[in-house]
C-alpha cells in the first residue's frame, strides 16, 4: 500500500476526473488523455524520466500538457534537471507539502525511507528542512511545546530548521497538546535496528513487511488461495491486545482468546427467541468480527513459526544474545563463518557482521579482513561497494591495527575506551560515528545480568521486547533524558554517542500554558527510521512511567530495510 | 565557542555591507533598475493571460482528507519575519565551514571595482536572456513577487528565501566572494536543497579548479556536489553512446573513465580519496551487460588504486568471470550436444556467468567433480586459485555431491583424508552440521545415520537420532548410558511390533546389563 492509497484511493481520483493510474517508470507512457499529472517524489531520476515522456510526445508530434506535483516538496536540482532537458516551462510544477501520515493513534510517519540512505550514506542534507517542517506543522497545531531534548548532528539541524520556521510564521496563543519532544537521530542507535525483532508486530513486519500501516498475508496465513491485504492498527482488537507483546505469550493469548469466543457462542445454546434476537443483533456481528480476526493473527503466528523453525531461529538470537552480552564472541564469529559458508540468506550474514561490528566498537583488522573475503566468496565480489557503503555509514569499522589492545584493555576498564571516543568525534571527512556499545551498555545497564530469570510475561523493564537480553539502547535514552528533565549527570555517556545533546527550554512561558495531561505528552522524532520493536518499548516505558508517547518517524524501519538501504551492488 | 560565533557574525556583516556600496550612489544604476522593473511588470502582463484555465484542470485542487492533508501553496511561506523575542533558543549547530570560509576573500575585496562593473553587466541582460536563471520560479506568483525579479538581496536574505521556496535570482552574485557566501549561508542553513542549488550555479559558473579548490574546505557542501553528481550523471545513456562511437576492446573502457565521471573523480583524487575513486570506477561495471566486456571493464579495473587488500578482490573477481566465460561456452555446448549425461539428468537452471565463487565452486562440484586437476572448470583447481578454505570447500563439496545422490562421493570426503587406516570418519564441519546439511538435501535415514553415529556429545546425538528417525541410534546410546526409563518411554513412541520395539525388549531382558534406573 502507497501513502496515496491512504488518503485518496482510485475511486477518490476517479471522481476528481482521473482517467487511469500508472506508476511512474522509465517507459513511455501509452495513453490517450492529453493532460498527464505526475505525482513524485522529488527524485533527480524520477524527473529525467518524465523529461524523456515529453521529449518523446515532441519528437512524435503529439501535444499534451504536464504537470509534476512534488511531494513533499520541491527540489531545485529536479527544477535544474527540467530545464536541462529542454522542457522547463512546458511543464507546471506544484507541491504538495505531505509530510506527516498517522499509521496509528500514537505513530506518524513520514513515510520517507530516503531519508536514512541520502542523510547518513551520503551526507545530503537535503530533508533537514522537511523534518524541520513536519515538526513546524505538529507544534502549530499542537505546540507551544515547553520542552525539546536531542541528540545527534541531524536533530540538531531539524531542532535549528524548526525554531527558523517558527520565527518566520505566526504563533498563535493555544492550549498546547503536546508537552515535551525528544529527537534522535537513527545512527545514535544502531544496535537495535539490527537486532531479530521478537515483539508481534515488529516479527510481522521482519516476516511479512508491513508497509504504510498495512500487511499483505499470503495463502499461507489465510489458509485459502486467495491473500489478503489487511490493516494492523488499534482499530483491530485482537491485534491491538498482542501487537507490544514478546511472540512466545502470543500463543496463549489467543488460545485464551479462542476459548472466550467459543464461550459466547455458546451462549446462545438454552436461549429462548427473545434472547435469541438480542443475541444475534447485538453481540454476533462483533463475534463474528473477533473470529475473523482471531482466525488471521493465529494463522500469521503459525506461519511465523513454521519460518522461524526452518531456519535455526534459535541459534541465531543466541548468538544475537552472545553479541549483545559481548560474551563468547568468537563462536559468534565461527556461527557467522558457517552462515556466510553455506551461503545462508545474504542479508542475515551482513546483519551479523554489522551487529558484531558495532557491538565490538569495530572488528579486528584480522577477523575484518577474513569475513568479508568469506562473504565475497559466497555472495559476489560486487559486494565490495557494500562494504564500502556499511563502512561509510559507521554499521562496519575495523579496528586500527593499533588498538587490537586496547579492546583487550577495554574489557578490563574505561580508560581507553574514552581516549578513543574523544579522538574520533572530530574525525570529519567519515560520516561514521565511533560506536562504544560495550561502555554504554555498561553505563546505562542495557544487558541485564544473564544468570537472573526473566519472566517475559510479566516484564519487568524494556528488555523484555528482546527476551530480556538488551533494553533498547534508543528508548533507554529517552527514559533517561526524561526522568532527568535533560542530559544532567550524563556527560560520560553523551560523549560516548558523539555528543551533539541539547535540550532547550521555550522562553514565552510555553510550559505554564501546558495544563495537566499534555505535560506528559511527548512527541519522540527518529530522522532515519525506527522500529515496531521501538515504539512497542515506548508505549511499555509510557504505561510504566505515566507518559503518553507519539513517535514520529522518518520511516518505519527494520534490519532489512536499513542493509537494503546501503547494498552497494545495484546500478 | 559562542564568542568566536558572535565575532564572526560581526565580520559578515561589515563584509556585506562593504559589498553593497555601490548601490545607493549610483545614479545611472538606479534609472536602470527603475527600468527594469518597468520591464518586469510588462512581463507579467504579457503573461498574465498564461492559459490559466487550463492548468487549473491538471492542478490538485480539493484536499482528499481534512486534517493531515493541506496543501501549503506558494504563499504560506511568508518572509514577514516577527519583530518579537525568539521563543526558542539556539543549539550551536555545526557551523564548521562559516569558519573556513575566507580563503581568497579579503584580498578580493579590495577590489570592489570590479565587482561593481560585474554586477552592472548582469543587470544591463535582458529579462529573456536565457542565460538569467531563474530558481524555483512559479507559473502563478502573486504579483508583488514580480517587483523583486532581480533585486538587492544579500546573499543571507538570498539563501533564506530559497529555503522558502521563493523567487531568487543567483545571477548577480558575481564575484568569488559573494558566490561563496552564498554557499557558506546555505550551509550553515542546513538546508541541502539549497546547497545544492548554489553548487549547481557555482558548478555553471567557476571553473572547476577554483571550485574544487574552494570545495576542498568546505566538506558539507562538497558532500552534497559529489551526491548531486552521482545522481545527474547518466552512466547508461553515455555508455551506449561510447559503445557506437569506439570499436570493442579496452580503449572504450578508459575514456568512459576519463569522460563519465570527470568531474567526479576529479574531486575525489583532489581530496586524496583515491579508495573511493577505484571503487567508483570499478562500480561501473554492473551497467555492462555483455560478459566478455565485463571481463574486459575488470581487467582494466587491476589498475586502479584499490587498498592491497581490496585489490585481491577485485583480481578474483576479473579471475573468477574469465573462467566463468570459458566454463559457460563449454557447459553451454555440452548441454546442447546432448551426449553428456549429468546434463540431461539435471539440466542447467541458469548460466554461471556473474554467479559467486562459491556457487560456481559448487556448480563445479556438481558438473565436474572428477575432471583432472588441469582444466579450468576442476573443483580442486578452483578451491586452489581462489584460496578458499578447506571447511568451506568441504561443504561446497558436500551439499553438492549429496544433491546428486553420491553417497560414495560423500563417504569418500570424509574417508579420504583419513590416511590412518579408513578406520575413522574426520570431517572439518562438526558432524552435527554434516547430518544437517545431508537432511537438507534429503539423503535417507540409512545414510544419515551414519554420520549422526558420529556426534561425539551423547545428549545431541540422541535429540539428533530422534529427529531423524534413526532408531538403532537412539536405542544403543541409552544402553550405553544404561538408562532404563529412557528406553522404556523411547519404545512407546515406536511402531507395534517394529524390529527396533523387539530390540528395546531384548535390551530391557537382558540380565547382563545394570540398569541405573
Amino acid at each position: 500500500m502507497s501513502p496515496l492509497d491512504r488518503i485518496a484511493n482510485v475511486s477518490t481520483l476517479k471522481q476528481h476526473e482521473v482517467d487511469k493510474l500508472y506508476k511512474v517508470e522509465h517507459k513511455p507512457v501509452v495513453s490517450t488523455s492529453d493532460q498527464l499529472c505526475f505525482l513524485i517524489r522529488p527524485r533527480i531520476q524520477t524527473v529525467k524520466w518524465i523529461c524523456d515522456v515529453a521529449n518523446a510526445d515532441k519528437a512524435a508530434g503529439r501535444f499534451r500538457r504536464y504537470k509534476i506535483i512534488f511531494t513533499p516538496r520541491k527540489f531545485y536540482a529536479c527544477e535544474a534537471m527540467l530545464e536541462e532537458q529542454g522542457i522547463f516551462g512546458e511543464v507546471t510544477t506544484d507541491e504538495w507539502s505531505f509530510c506527516l501520515l498517522p499509521l496509528d493513534d500514537d505513530v506518524i510517519s513520514m513515510e520517507l525511507p530516503e531519508f536514512f540512505r541520502d542523510n547518513f550514506l551520503a551526507g545530503d542534507q537535503r530533508w533537514v528542512r522537511t523534518a524541520g517542517s513536519a515538526l513546524h506543522l505538529l507544534h502549530s497545531l499542537y505546540g507551544p511545546f515547553s520542552k525539546l531534548y536531542g541528540i545527534g548532528r541531524c536533530s540538531k539541524m531539524a531542532y535549528e530548521s524548526w525554531r527558523e520556521q517558527v520565527e518566520e510564521g505566526e504563533q498563535t496563543a493555544r492550549r498546547a497538546e503536546i508537552g515535551k519532544v525528544f529527537l534522535i537521530d537513527r545512527d545514535v542507535d544502531f544496535v537495535t535496528p539490527l537486532c531479530s525483532q521478537v515483539v508481534y508486530e515488529g516479527l510481522v513486519d521482519d516476516i511479512f513487511r508491513i508497509k504504510c500501516g498495512c500487511v499483505e498475508f499470503g495463502p499461507d496465513v489465510t489458509s485459502s488461495d486467495k491473500s489478503l491485504k489487511v490493516m494492523l492498527n488499534s482499530q483491530d482488537k485482537v491485534f491491538n491486545e498482542i501487537r507490544n507483546e514478546h511472540f512466545s505469550n502470543v500463543f496463549g493469548f489467543l488460545s485464551q482468546k479462542a476459548r472466550n469466543l467459543q464461550g459466547a457462542y455458546d451462549k446462545r445454546r438454552g436461549m429462548d427467541i427473545k434472547q435469541m434476537k438480542a443475541f444475534v443483533s447485538e453481540e454476533l456481528k462483533g463475534l463474528k468480527q473477533e473470529h475473523r480476526l482471531l482466525s488471521m493473527h493465529i494463522g500469521a503466528s503459525e506461519s511465523i513459526m513454521k519460518k522461524k523453525t526452518k531456519q535455526d531461529f534459535q541459534e541465531l538470537l543466541k548468538t544475537e544474545h552472545s553479541l549483545l552480552e559481548g560474551f563468547e564472541i568468537r563462536e559468534s564469529i565461527s556461527f557467522l563463518e558457517e552462515h556466510i559458508s553455506r551461503q545462508v540468506s545474504m542479508m542475515e550474514s551482513l546483519r551479523l557482521l554489522c551487529l558484531l561490528s558495532i557491538t565490538e566498537n569495530g572488528l579486528l583488522p584480522k577477523d575484518y579482513r577474513s569475513l568479508k573475503a568469506q562473504y565475497l566468496q559466497s555472495y559476489g565480489a560486487d559486494h565490495l561497494l557494500t562494504f564500502s557503503n556499511l563502512r561509510q555509514a559507521g554499521l562496519l569499522a575495523e579496528q586500527p591495527a593499533g588498538e587490537a589492545l586496547s579492546a583487550m584493555e577495554s574489557k578490563v576498564g574505561k580508560l581507553v575506551n574514552d581516549k578513543t571516543a574523544g579522538k574520533l568525534t572530530d574525525a570529519f571527512s567519515s560520516l561514521a560515528r565511533k560506536s562504544n556499545f560495550r561502555a554504554l551498555s555498561r553505563k546505562l545497564n542495557l544487558v541485564p545480568k544473564s544468570d537472573e530469570e526473566y519472566d517475559l510475561r510479566v516484564p519487568r523493564d524494556m528488555a523484555y521486547i528482546f527476551s530480556g537480553a538488551y533494553v533498547l539502547l534508543s528508548c533507554k535514552l529517552v527514559e533517561q533524558v526524561l526522568e532527568r528533565d535533560g542530559w544532567t549527570g550524563m556527560d560520560e555517556v553523551t560523549r560516548l554517542l558523539n555528543g551533539h545533546e541539547f535540550a532547550v527550554t521555550g522562553s514565552s512561558g510555553a510550559d505554564a500554558r501546558t495544563q495537566g495531561d499534555a505535560r506528559r505528552v511527548v512527541l519522540v522524532m527518529f530522522l532515519g527510521g525506527c522500529t515496531f520493536s521501538e515504539i512497542s518499548a515506548l508505549r511499555f516505558l509510557g504505561r510504566e512511567k505515566g507518559y503518553k508517547f507519539i513517535v514520529v518517524t522518518t520511516a518505519i524501519t527494520n534490519s532489512s530495510r536499513l542493509i537494503e538501504s546501503l547494498l552497494g551492488n545495484q546500478i | 565557542m559562542m564568542k568566536s560565533k558572535a565575532d564572526e557574525e560581526d565580520y559578515w556583516n561589515s563584509s556585506k555591507f562593504k559589498a553593497f556600496t555601490f548601490d545607493d550612489e549610483d545614479d545611472e544604476f538606479s534609472r536602470l533598475k527603475e527600468s527594469k522593473r518597468a520591464v518586469n511588470s510588462i512581463r507579467y502582463l504579457v503573461e498574465e493571460d498564461d492559459d490559466e484555465e487550463e492548468v487549473e484542470k491538471v492542478s490538485w485542487s480539493g484536499e482528499p482528507v481534512g486534517s493531515i492533508s493541506w496543501s501549503v501553496s506558494e504563499t504560506a511561506a511568508s518572509n514577514q519575519k516577527a519583530d518579537r523575542e525568539p521563543a526558542f533558543p539556539k543549539v550551536s549547530a555545526d557551523s564548521g565551514p562559516m569558519s573556513r570560509s575566507h580563503s581568497g576573500y579579503s584580498l578580493s575585496s579590495l577590489f570592489k571595482g570590479k565587482t561593481k562593473g560585474g554586477n552592472f553587466q548582469s543587470l544591463a541582460d535582458s529579462p529573456s536572456d536565457p542565460s538569467v536563471r531563474l530558481y524555483a520560479p512559479e507559473l502563478r506568483k502573486p504579483k508583488s513577487e514580480y517587483k523583486d525579479y532581480v533585486s538587492d538581496w544579500s546573499p543571507e536574505e538570498t539563501v533564506q528565501r530559497m529555503q522558502q521556496g521563493k523567487v531568487v535570482s543567483l545571477e548577480k552574485f558575481r564575484s568569488l566572494q559573494d558566490k561563496l557566501l552564498l554557499l557558506d549561508y546555505a550551509v550553515n542553513a542546513h538546508d541541502g536543497n539549497v546547497i545544492t542549488a548554489v553548487l549547481i550555479y557555482l558548478k555553471r559558473t567557476l571553473s572547476k579548479e577554483v571550485l574544487f579548490r574552494e570545495l576542498e574546505s568546505r566538506q558539507t557542501a562538497l558532500r552534497h556536489l559529489i551526491h548531486y553528481l552521482t545522481e545527474t550523471r547518466d552512466q547508461r545513456l553515455l555508455l551506449e553512446l561510447l559503445r557506437s562511437l569506439l570499436p570493442p576492446g579496452h580503449t572504450w573502457c578508459c575514456v568512459s573513465f576519463y569522460l563519465m565521471g570527470f568531474i567526479l573523480l576529479f574531486l575525489l583524487r583532489a581530496l586524496g580519496r583515491m579508495e573511493d575513486v577505484a571503487l567508483l570506477q570499478y562500480k561501473e561495471h554492473l551497467s555492462i551487460a555483455d560478459e566478455n566486456r565485463r571481463r574486459d571493464f575488470l581487467k582494466n579495473c587491476l589498475s586502479l588504486p584499490f587498498s592491497p587488500e581490496d585489490s585481491a578482490h577485485v583480481q578474483d573477481h576479473y579471475t573468477l568471470l574469465e573462467r566463468q566465460v570459458i566454463i559457460e561456452t563449454t557447459d553451454r555446448q555440452a548441454e546442447r550436444g546432448g551426449k553428456v549425461e549429468v546434463f540431461q539428468k539435471f539440466p542447467r537452471k541458469a548460466s554461471i556467468l556473474n554467479m559467486p565463487m562459491i556457487t560456481t565452486l559448487y556448480y563445479c562440484c556438481f558438473y565436474h567433480y572428477t575432471e583432472s586437476e588441469g582444466t579450468f572448470s576442476c573443483p580442486l583447481n578452483i578451491r586452489q586459485t581462489f584460496k578458499i578454505s578447506e571447511k568451506q570447500y568441504f561443504v561446497t563439496a558436500l551439499a553438492a555431491r549429496a544433491k546428486l545422490k553420491a553417497w560414495s562421493d560423500v563417504d569418500a570426503l570424509f574417508t579420504s583424508r583419513n590416511w590412518l587406516g579408513f578406520t575413522r570418519k574426520k570431517s572439518p564441519l562438526s558432524f552435527q552440521r554434516v547430518v544437517d546439511i545431508l537432511q537438507k538435501n534429503s539423503a535417507p535415514t540409512q545414510v544419515l545415520q551414519n554420520y549422526v553415529a558420529l556426534v561425539d556429545d551423547a545428549e545431541l546425538r540422541i535429540s539428533l537420532a530422534q529427529k531423524h528417525k534413526c532408531h538403532d541410534i537412539v536405542i544403543n546410546t541409552y544402553r550405553d548410558l544404561k538408562d532404563r526409563q529412557q528406553l522404556l518411554g523411547y519404545q512407546v513412541k515406536l511402531k507395534r511390533g517394529s524390529a527396533e520395539e523387539r530390540k528395546i525388549d531384548e535390551l530391557l531382558n537382558n540380565p547382563q546389563i545394570r540398569w541405573k534406573n
